[in-house]
């Protein structure tokens, strides 16, 4: 391959470097400057495409693996890879970028030099935290990536701007600084900062946590990523960031900056800690469910459409934050797919909100009104991505959302069917603002003059619900990509609904296939270590685990067709 | 007891000599010196400094006592005495153009420099309470003047006068531990001092020792602004031109470190009687220090003053470091004695020269829309903003991380997290100023002058060393943990 083994570096660096590029062109020239990220965009996002082409789905364990000593002392490596739960996130990342940089294209006028370098530079630090194995980069990535999004809401953002990229950045390092301690004693107890290294001395082990401790340990890292993702009641900051920051800053804080903290739970959280992750569940289960509503009401009166969109995505983070927690396949990989879809559909409005806002100068839905008559391609354009939005079948929000609240359901009946009432309210808010915005007769004389979309809006968001139709009807090879990181982590973090399948004689039909995982009984962890020993298989990196479960490659099409059925038979 | 003093005694201070002979120099130059022309003095005293950092060089081959044990030539005092001409080279190179600027270009400055360097420089290498005492008052007469350079100004009187009276207290303090120690043992040489504290089974008074122990901290925490004894930094750190604020808020701390490390952690910490109460007085400190600086922090709208609450919280996390002890703990605080003094330095002389002449614009509102007007010097500031919030790829990450890390291999978890704490309030204060660059409505009257070119060379040299040892720490750190550190 032409990029050798080095494509995890070019994928994270290739930004960085078009943002030096930027740096050296003369200030005046903003076309070139916006040609240049986009050309550089672009090729990163093809580089994404490369990943997910060449990622091999029934592999197991890391791919693409970059190991270099960085730093002796302590050593720190400079070790990346990709597996099943990161690899959706960066192409999300890839392709979101672009976009970002075409719906800056005429709306940032100031300082277009150093916007573009911060964009790539953001760019570049968020594909970093998805890519690194090394507690120690990731925590450089995660931190080195507020720089960039701190500048992009403080300059280019609107109203309360500083107020808010100060709230962003204080909150995220007062959750990172627990982290930052969690991470400094995993290194004390292990000697190394590698992610695969410290996992298995967890998994095999030879590095005991005591009860608390591992709690604590849980916990720290997890403050750190419910503010990110903002799990409810850290979500402070989140409408303020959100609604202050220049369009393709809140494209890139919904589209992905929440997912880094959804990924570090998938990552860390749940492998590193499976026992404190099992009794914890409950409880983050149930403020995710907390979020989903309280998300879905405020959205429901909020009088600016950008705020609305923002509150909404406390909705959807919690139904990614609930599938998780399921701790079934069902739950997993549709948490990992609605985070992509969340990413390209909140991504999507966020995008058409600021077209709206850079003809009008406002985002108050009371102004707008009647919009269909003047505005049809953009109106039937926002209607899909609404759609998407608020899981229709045959798009790609239902996919998601369905299959979070299946797993949910199998894990915490009522926190599933609590889940399904946040679909409904999700509905209403988000067609009552449909209606506000578009339909009906003009009510503002100034929207009667408003421009429909121009040929690069149209291409832009020709692209987004090319992507958010394909993603709903066809995501198995999407899904297919997460099964064996998904499965292994579910052998790791439940083995109780691993073994229960195992128990089951063979057979891998639609409804093994679904993952169905019994309420975790609450393991006492002592009798978890025997059942541990007792089945050799259950290690986590034995491909016994694998074979146990059904060979991958049988039962993804097995679940991915119940997918397809029901999506089906929903549209029907 | 006769003793004889041999060439190996003068090589081994080799620096300190050369020092005090270029300082002498720039003095009997000056008169001679044509005014207007006062800054080739500048530079006689930079190749004064780069000359002793060659001799440095040189002695760290010849390591070994001098002067009937008073003074050791050790891999911590090399270190620590490059350290101190790096500094006082690059404050040389800042304050040039400053003193020219704002008229007060005479030749005693750099003359002061060099001996406030000397001073420094005894200090880290004495292993006698009463040379650490002599190089003490070396270092803090200097710079007593230096604070008040600028006389025609009543900030700077101010800040001369209090730095003065305060640090005399200071040093009366721990002139009266050394009495008290001297008592105790008969002896004022620290091998000795330790040798029979540690061989007498159970000290007569552990109470008279701890006297000692506290008297002394406090005479040194006075130098390194630690609380409850900080009062006078941001007084005197505003008051202060501020190439010398740079200067102050960095050499003789460093210096000043150097000392608590070998005198109570190295010569007290590991006595049984009087181990506990180091640690305790350490620990409390820490968490005063970077309390009372980071909260005092967050109210100032002045720039200097708003640094000088920093660089008191920074010494709350140098004594992390002191607290973690041991060898992981000495190394970090080495690392970080570095690291804090090119971002700071740095920081000072950038804003001596944003300041214009006579330090007129020295508010956070001062700085509205610079990153405007110049966008260079911005983003420099904003480096050494962010390198002092101790954000990643830079060093002041790594300074951080590695005081932490000894912390928590020391088992001081608590201490850990106040200390992380505190590092992200801190964030707060260091992005005002970014945000009033970047984000702040309005124009500001900056200057319009051109960057001299020693201060640019000075500030290129800080921004590569935050930016090379905030991405490779390890070769530094390497060298640092197998220095020879005599009492470890």
């Amino acid at each position: 391959m032409l990029l050798g083994n080095h494509i995890l570096t070019v994928v994270t660096f290739l930004p960085l470097l078009g943002a030096a590029i930027i740096a050296f062109l003369p200030r005046g020239n903003s076309g070139r400057i916006r040609m240049v990220a986009l050309v550089v965009s672009l090729l990163t996002f093809l580089v994404t495409l490369a990943l997910l082409f060449g990622f091999n789905g029934s592999g197991s364990g890391f791919q693409f693996e970059e190991v270099h000593a960085w730093i002796a002392s302590p050593p720190i490596q400079y070790h990346l890879g990709v597996d099943g739960l990161s690899l959706i996130l960066i192409v999300l990342t890839g392709f979101l970028t672009p976009l970002c940089v075409l719906v800056s294209w005429t709306g940032i006028t100031e300082r277009t030099k150093e916007f573009h370098v911060f964009l790539l530079a953001l760019e570049a630090g968020t594909i970093g935290v998805f890519v690194s194995l090394d507690l120690f980069l990731f925590f450089v990535f995660w931190e080195v990536m507020l720089i960039p999004m701190y500048f992009l809401i403080g300059i280019w953002g609107h109203g309360r701007k500083v107020y808010a990229a100060v709230k962003f950045i204080l909150y995220t390092m007062a959750g990172s600084a627990l982290m930052l301690v969690g991470i400094i004693f995993l290194y004390e107890r292990t000697g190394t900062f590698d992610y695969t290294q410290i996992l298995a001395s967890l998994s095999n082990g030879s590095l005991p946590l005591t009860h608390t401790t591992e709690s604590l340990l849980f916990w720290a890292f997890l403050v750190a990523f419910a503010i990110k993702v903002p799990l409810f009641p850290l979500h402070t900051w989140l409408p303020d960031a959100h609604t202050e920051a220049p369009t393709a800053g809140s494209v890139m804080l919904a589209g992905v900056l929440l997912k880094m903290g959804t990924y570090g739970m998938l990552r860390f959280c749940l492998p590193l800690f499976p026992g404190a992750s099992r009794e914890f569940a409950g409880l983050v289960s149930a403020l995710a469910v907390i979020g989903i509503i309280y998300g879905a009401l405020v959205s429901m009166v909020q009088p600016d459409l950008k705020r609305l969109v923002a509150y909404s995505s406390v909705a959807h983070l919690g139904f990614v934050v609930l599938g998780i927690f399921a701790f079934n396949t069902l739950g997993m990989e549709g948490a990992i797919y609605q985070m992509a879809n969340h990413g390209v559909s909140t991504g999507a409005l966020f995008m058409m909100v600021g077209m709206l806002y850079d003809r009008r100068h406002t985002r108050l839905i009371k102004d707008f009104g009647g919009l269909g008559t003047t505005m049809p391609v953009f109106s039937t354009f926002f209607m899909i991505v609404t759609l998407s939005s608020l899981g229709l079948p045959l798009l790609n929000g239902f996919v998601g959302e369905f299959l979070i609240i299946i797993g949910a359901f199998h894990a915490r009946a009522l926190w599933g069917s609590l889940a399904a009432v946040g679909v409904i309210l999700s509905a209403v808010y988000l067609l009552w603002m449909y209606q506000r915005v578009f339909l009906g007769e003009v009510t503002n004389e100034k929207n009667r003059e408003i421009p429909d979309c121009n040929p690069r809006e149209r291409w832009m968001l020709m692209a987004t619900v090319a992507v958010i139709i394909f993603m709903g009807i066809y995501p198995q090879p999407f899904l297919r990509q997460m099964d064996v990181s998904v499965s292994q982590l579910l052998a790791r973090v439940n083995p109780a609904a691993v073994s229960a399948h195992s128990a089951k004689p063979p057979a891998p039909s639609a409804s093994a296939g679904l993952g169905l995982a019994a309420d975790p009984p609450a393991v006492d962890p002592r009798s978890r270590g025997k059942d541990r020993e007792s089945q050799p298989g259950m290690s986590l990196h034995s491909e016994a685990t694998i074979s146990k479960f059904g060979p991958p490659a049988r039962k993804a099409p097995a679940k991915s067709e119940l997918v397809a059925q029901t999506a089906g038979g929903a549209s029907r | 007891m006769m003793t004889t003093v041999g060439s190996a005694d003068f090589i081994r201070i080799l620096p300190e000599l050369i020092l005090s002979i270029f300082a002498l120099l720039v003095m009997m130059l000056e008169p001679v010196t044509p005014l207007g022309k006062k800054t080739r003095l500048g530079w006689v005293s930079l190749a004064g400094v780069i000359l002793a950092g060659l001799a440095a060089a040189a002695i760290s081959y010849f390591p070994g006592a001098a002067f009937s044990a008073s003074i050791s030539n050790d891999g911590f005092s090399v270190y620590l005495i490059g350290l101190l001409l790096l500094i006082s080279g690059l404050t040389l190179l800042g304050s040039m153009s400053y003193l020219e600027r704002d008229a007060v270009d005479h030749g005693e400055y750099y003359a002061l420099i060099l001996m406030a360097t000397v001073g420094a420089a005894f200090m880290v290498a004495s292993t006698d309470l009463i040379m650490v005492f002599i190089g003490l008052e070396i270092s803090s007469i200097s710079t007593y003047i230096l604070a008040g350079y600028k006389r025609g100004e009543m900030q700077a009187n101010e800040s001369s006068v209090k730095y003065f009276l305060l640090g005399s207290f200071a040093t009366a303090f721990f002139l009266y531990g050394i009495a008290f120690v001297y008592g105790l043992t008969g002896t004022t040489n620290l091998d000795i001092v330790r040798e029979t504290l540690t061989n007498s089974t159970g000290t007569p008074e552990p109470q008279l020792l701890w006297l000692a122990v506290i008297l002394m901290f406090v005479g040194l925490g006075f130098k390194v602004s630690t609380a409850p004894f900080q009062v006078w930094t941001p007084d005197v750190y505003q008051g202060a031109p501020a190439p010398v604020t740079g200067f102050l808020s960095t050499a003789p701390k460093a210096a000043a470190f150097a000392v608590l490390l070998r005198v109570l952690v190295g010569s007290f910490g590991h006595v049984a009687s009087a181990g506990p109460v180091v640690f305790w007085l350490l620990w409390i400190s820490a968490v005063l220090t970077m309390c009372v600086g980071n909260l005092a922090a967050l109210w100032q709208s002045n720039v200097k003053r708003l640094l000088a609450y920093s660089s008191i919280a920074h010494a709350g996390y140098v004594l992390v470091g002191v607290t973690a002890g041991g060898a992981d703990g000495t190394s970090a605080v080495l690392f970080y004695l570095a690291g804090y003094a090119l971002m700071n330095v740095g920081a000072f002389i950038l804003i001596g020269h944003l300041a214009g002449p006579g330090e007129r614009r020295t508010e956070v509102k001062d700085f509205t829309g610079l990153a405007a007007e110049r966008p260079g010097m911005a983003a420099c500031l904003t480096v050494f903003m962010l390198s002092l919030a101790g954000f990643p790829s830079t060093v002041g990450f790594f300074a951080k991380f590695y005081v932490f890390r000894s912390a928590m291999h020391a088992h001081l978890t608590g201490l850990t997290i106040i200390a992380l704490l505190n590092s992200v309030v801190s964030v707060y204060y260091y992005l005002a100023l970014v945000v009033a660059m970047y984000m702040g409505e309005g124009k500001t009257e900056v200057s319009e002058s051109p960057v001299p070119r020693a201060l640019g060379f000075a500030i290129a040299v800080s921004l590569l060393g935050i930016f090379f040892l905030g991405l490779f720490p390890s070769g530094l750190l390497r060298g640092l943990t197998s220095l020879h550190v005599p009492w470890l």
